[in-house]
């Protein structure tokens, strides 16, 4: 440390004019420029693509695909599948997070890896898993099928599906945060006095309500355009499993094409719609963001 | 929170309002599950079928409508699927479903023509103007020819497509079977992609521009000249060409839990009648009974020579299924995929 502050004062001395950045002009333009290019070709111009090809057949044909019974259907489902998983995730992650950053107690490592399983293994396993489980020839199927209980092929699966899926958003969010603010908050209060679930919510929870926002905004990104998962629980029952991902592909495989990218455009703009809110959140809550961040 | 709990059992009455709503208008309804191709077929038939169950018995019934590849959709009735009518590709995959004890073994005999309401058949989908000449079976395999057919590993339609191959080549050959499998082979170097469905292969063909001649169903080939371009390909009828039999069955085990044996049956039962087989003539299937279907409907289809799977030289599904297709079967032998 005590050979770093001479040298800093030595680069600083010697070229007063030069920046923070080293690179010369022309290399930071071709940097920004290879930046600018990339975006545009990998995000921009496919998601300009989708809308493109919706309106393209014009208004009136985007508004009857949008309007058909059967994508009514999907978009009912994606959003109550959401409404479900994304709370859902949200309790655990909470609670899971809670209990990993501010307890110690055995099997908390195991439990920390545990959370991630999901992100580890392939949608289309985290489906099968649940085939395995409740189909007709797994483990819980028979009974089920004997009880009048329908798990996979119907809504249930669907919901156990996502919920899997989107499982680590949340607490991956919740955890690195709430370790590095450690636990003197919570002792403060609670050596005033307050109880713990007070504690909790006067304490815990404003402290990281905004990282719980954005991980609330990816789960429930996720939870709406989930596939594979999905595709294997779904049974693709027009009208009633099919959420609008699963949706989409059977409009285009059926040469609909038009219709596709309409169903399409309106999910890529319900992941915008969760992207403004919390670009429009923190426009409006900047001095509170950077408070709960200095922690 | 006073206000979150109102909300809250607003919120549950609600949930309880619908459930109840959609308890009181269920009507009988059934489940049909069927491979890719059928959408636009099942449509039309469903909408029939309503009518006529109606003014027969005063009930209303709703049909809901499940597609995909034929052999995924047997799957997932296996799994638990409750499907209360399965209309697939393959008898193959209708008898997985019977393996699993979920449809009696008998359900081929229950219903006409080996319980398959409609046939197809295998054709050419060539570019607009056959730019490479193609009329048989034989201009498959010339040099620079590019065939796309899907994996018949994986799809019904890519089996059907190899079989009918096979029994030309049986024809040409005098029955020499060294002679056909060097023929299939041949075949098979000339097709740069292997898709896994018969949806995908079109897709391949007709939108991606990939290859001169397409191996397809001849409803799917006629749909892609309805919903493609007329303008763009056309159709080439072989010589001879393989009488594809798509059968459907009544899921006994489900139809029984759910007690719509009646109408299932009546369901499947409707295929057969002259209303039903006008529907399918007009949707590019082969109807079973040709006397009911408008005549104008049954001209497009050219009469062609069509060997069946029953014919001695395939010896039926099993049969082919097991020398044809199984793991190390001819198939695997023949086929070498492309490595570059």
């Amino acid at each position: 440390m005590s050979d770093a502050i001479p040298l800093d004062l030595d680069f600083a001395t010697g070229d007063r004019a030069r920046s923070v950045t080293t690179e010369r002009r022309p290399v930071r333009i071709a940097l920004i420029l290879i930046a600018v290019a990339f975006l545009t070709l990998f995000l921009l111009l496919p998601l300009f693509a989708v809308f493109l090809e919706a309106v393209r057949a014009g208004f009136g044909s985007y508004w009857s695909a949008i309007s058909e019974p059967d994508a009514i259907a999907a978009m009912k489902l994606t959003l109550m599948v959401a409404a479900i998983a994304v709370p859902a995730n949200l309790i655990f992650g909470l609670a899971a997070s809670w209990a990993i950053a501010k307890f110690e107690f055995p099997g908390k490592s195991v439990l920390n890896t545990l959370i991630d399983l999901p992100f580890s293994v392939s949608p289309v396993i985290s489906g099968l898993v649940y085939v395995l489980l409740f189909g007709l020839q797994g483990y819980f199927g028979p009974y089920l099928q004997s009880h009048g209980i329908q798990i996979i092929f119907a809504v249930p699966g669907i919901v156990l599906a996502t919920i899997f899926v989107t499982f680590p958003f949340v607490a991956r969010e919740l955890v690195p945060l709430m370790q590095e603010q450690g636990t003197q908050d919570e002792e403060a209060a609670l050596s005033l006095g307050a109880s713990g679930l007070k504690t909790f919510f006067l304490v815990t929870l404003p402290n990281v309500k905004w990282a719980l926002l954005y991980g609330v905004i990816l789960c429930n990104a996720r939870a709406m355009g989930e596939f594979g998962a999905v595709s294997v629980v779904s049974g693709h029952i027009r009208g009633k499993t099919n959420t609008m991902p699963l949706q989409v592909e059977i409009l285009y495989n059926e040469y609909n094409f038009a219709a596709a990218f309409a169903v399409a455009s309106l999910l890529a703009l319900l992941a915008l719609v969760t992207l403004v809110i919390k670009v429009a959140l923190e426009w409006r809550f900047t001095d509170q963001i950077a408070a709960s961040r200095r922690h | 929170m006073t206000r979150f709990r109102s909300t809250l059992a607003a919120g549950a009455a609600l949930a309880l309002t619908a459930f109840a709503a959609s308890v009181a208008l269920a009507d009988t309804t059934l489940l049909n599950v069927s491979y890719d191709p059928t959408r636009e077929l099942y449509r039309a038939v469903n909408e029939a079928f309503i009518k006529d169950w109606k003014s027969k018995t005063g009930e209303s019934v709703v049909i809901e409508q499940s597609h995909g590849g034929s052999g995924k959709q047997a799957r997932a009735v296996v799994d638990g699927l409750q499907a209360d009518v399965v209309t697939l590709a393959l008898q193959g995959d209708i008898d997985q479903i019977s393996k699993a004890g979920l449809i009696g073994a008998d359900w081929q005999k229950r219903l006409g023509n080996n319980a398959a309401p409609y046939t197809s058949t295998i054709v050419f989908l060539v570019r607009k103007g056959n730019p490479k000449g193609i009329k048989d079976w034989d201009d498959l395999i010339k040099e620079g020819v590019e065939v796309i057919t899907p994996n018949p590993k994986t799809s019904g339609g890519a089996r059907w497509n190899y079989l009918a191959a096979w029994a030309f080549a049986d024809g040409k050959f005098d029955h020499d079977e060294a002679n056909t499998k060097n023929f299939i082979q041949k075949l098979f170097a000339n097709v740069p992609v292997l898709d896994t469905g018969a949806r995908g292969a079109t897709t391949t063909f007709a939108q991606r521009g990939i290859g001169d001649v397409l191996l397809a169903w001849e409803n799917e080939a006629f749909l892609a000249l309805d919903e493609l371009g007329a303008d763009k390909f056309e159709i080439v009828v072989p010589s001879l060409s393989i009488k594809a039999e798509p059968p459907v069955a009544v899921v006994d085990k489900v139809v029984d839990a759910k007690g719509t044996r009646k109408a299932a049956e009546a369901y499947v039962n409707f295929l057969y009648t002259p209303e039903a087989q006008k529907l399918i003539a007009h949707h590019y299937y082969r109807p079973s009974d040709p006397k009911s279907a408008d005549p104008k409907d049954l001209a497009r289809f050219v009469d062609v020579k069509l060997v069946t799977i029953d014919d001695p030289l395939f010896g039926g599904w099993a049969a082919a299924q097991a020398k044809h297709f199984a793991e190390g079967g001819v198939f695997d032998q023949l086929y070498k995929p492309k490595t570059n």
